[in-house]
């Protein structure tokens, strides 16, 4: 079964962290990325640019509007994403815990819905 | 032929194994009834058979299939489980292990992390105690419409987000046990001090709790914590009909009639807290069993060892610091004579401001100020409980007490 483990992290924190430390974390997420890849879990994952590129789209009466900014202000804030592959959802438990932002920030883990392929 | 506690006695473990045959909590509990509902007409009439518990899930696991089959929408999950379901082993094959097996499966499954602790508890109360949609609405003051919206949740999310159907590793075991007797507890508490309505205590639930606290101490029988916890609740338990008068108006520990509290709960609990705490290690239920078991040994209020209390009070706190832990603490060294020096950790407390909207933290620092004449300061303490306090019979008590230190409710 595939699950989407969804980074949430303050960005600001981040973004203020010393250049070393920001180098240190990145190492981190090479490093588990490396990892999961090796026990069959990875299926794909990406970082998200900050918050302040971030562009929200509804569709109202037919028109198109485009706002600024995320869906919703929150204290931390979606920053990326892996999608991985576990046997069930202690397994994938286990994956979010290794994610250096479950220090910091929080992960939130979510079941893949089975879909009917597209052709 | 007692059919009641037959069906007590054999319905979880029945459960638990047609769960993990069925892969489907409502289609398992479906059919178990149907097959209750088959064996009390059957047995009464052609005797009980000789093991029960592999009759029930025989005939349950046939039940299932003709539910499966009668539902037209059979899609391809449920051929699936009904290939499973025919593949299964015959029922003489079935003996006790894989029956325990499964039911701490169950209990794992019902007390998993991932779901909310009020959905832990309704799902246990459900299928391992076997209480009904109603039942369990009425324990916990909810409509049933929203308890039984609660379990249609917890079983969908144990469905889609696939929460495994196991006994976890025996890495992952301590903590998960612990979780489990979390929600042993929380159920007694629920029964024993009812957070909100009329009725202190709700016994039925009391009873459900020493229930499953007897079976995680005959399922985990190396567990110091699951010993420790049965111990806690059996001490408690036998203050329960002491701790409401005939008004039912509550009853403080120290003004209790302690003839009416259960022999029987307290030598049973008290033996249990020994032997869980000559186990050793730093243990959270046999610490609060062996406080327990000082009060139930004391054959008057004034005879109750505080500085022996306080003293397991200040271990408790060293080794699982809570705020509600550090009130007691603090509560204890009070007792003990030491007002000055409790006083003085409940005003660190309330400093700390972790149990601001707790009524109790007033009511402990009212009940000292009482207790060294300092009347207007303890009525101006009390006057703060009852802002806080959302118990009928807790803010009578309170009231009670606010007049005596010449205050006016």
């Amino acid at each position: 079964m595939r699950y989407l483990l969804l980074i949430y992290e303050n960005e600001q924190a981040f973004g203020g962290l010393p250049e070393a430390e920001q180098g240190q974390i990145f190492g981190e997420y090479m490093d588990f990325s490396r990892s999961i890849r090796q026990s069959g879990n990875y299926v794909t994952g990406e970082a998200l640019q900050p918050t302040t590129s971030a562009t929200t789209v509804r569709v109202k009466d037919g028109k198109t509007l485009a706002t600024d900014g995320p869906f919703a202000e929150t204290r931390e804030q979606l920053g990326g994403f892996y999608l991985v592959e576990a046997k069930d959802l202690d397994e994938a438990i286990k994956l979010a815990a290794r994610i250096p932002a479950a220090r910091t920030g929080s992960i939130e883990v979510r079941p893949i819905m089975p879909t009917p392929p597209v052709d | 032929m007692d059919f009641e506690s037959l069906y007590r006695d054999e319905r979880p473990r029945a459960l638990a194994t047609l769960i993990r045959l069925l892969g489907d909590f409502d289609l398992a509990e479906d059919a178990l009834q149907d097959a209750f509902a088959i064996a009390i007409v059957d047995w009464p009439a052609r005797g009980v058979p000789k093991s029960p518990r592999a009759w029930l899930v025989s005939t349950a696991r046939h039940k299932a299939l003709d539910r499966l089959r009668r539902a037209r929408t059979l899609n391809a999950k449920r051929d699936e489980i009904a290939r499973t379901v025919e593949t299964v082993v015959a029922p003489a094959g079935l003996d006790e292990e894989p029956f325990t097996d499964d039911l701490m499966r169950l209990l794992f499954t019902c007390c998993h992390p991932a779901l909310s602790p009020e959905a832990q508890v309704a799902l246990t109360l459900k299928t391992v105690c076997g209480l009904s949609v109603e039942q369990i609405a009425r324990a916990f003051l909810v409509p049933p419409a929203t308890m039984a919206q609660r379990l249609v949740r917890a079983k969908g999310k144990i469905r889609d987000a696939r929460i495994p159907y196991v006994v976890p590793s025996a890495e992952d075991l301590p903590p998960r046990l612990q979780g489990v007797l979390r929600v042993v507890y929380l159920v007694f508490n629920e029964g024993y001090a009812a957070t909100t309505g009329a009725s202190l205590v709700r016994g039925d639930l009391c009873v459900e709790a020493i229930r499953l606290g007897r079976l995680l101490r005959e399922l985990f029988p190396a567990s110091g914590e699951a010993e420790g916890l049965l111990a806690l609740m059996l001490l408690q338990d036998s203050r329960r009909t002491a701790r409401t008068d005939a008004a039912g108006e509550l009853v403080t520990l120290e003004d209790q009639d302690r003839s009416r509290w259960d022999r029987e709960e307290i030598a049973e609990g008290v033996a249990l807290a020994e032997g869980a705490l000559r186990r050793g290690g730093a243990l959270f239920y046999p610490l609060q069993a062996a406080i327990a078991a000082l009060h139930a040994q004391a054959p008057r209020a004034e005879d109750t060892d505080w500085p022996q209390i306080a003293a397991l009070y200040a271990l408790l706190l060293r080794l699982h610091p809570s705020p509600v832990v550090a009130l007691n603490h603090a509560a204890a060294v009070a007792m003990g004579e030491r007002l000055e020096r409790g006083l003085r950790l409940i005003e660190q407390l309330e400093q700390d401001g972790a149990l601001a909207s707790y009524h109790l933290l007033p009511a402990a620092k009212a009940d000292i100020l009482r207790r060294m004449g300092r009347r207007e300061e303890a009525a101006a303490a009390y006057e703060r409980a009852l802002r806080l306090v959302t118990h009928e019979a807790e803010r009578r008590y309170l009231g009670r007490r606010l007049r005596e230190v010449g205050g006016a409710p």
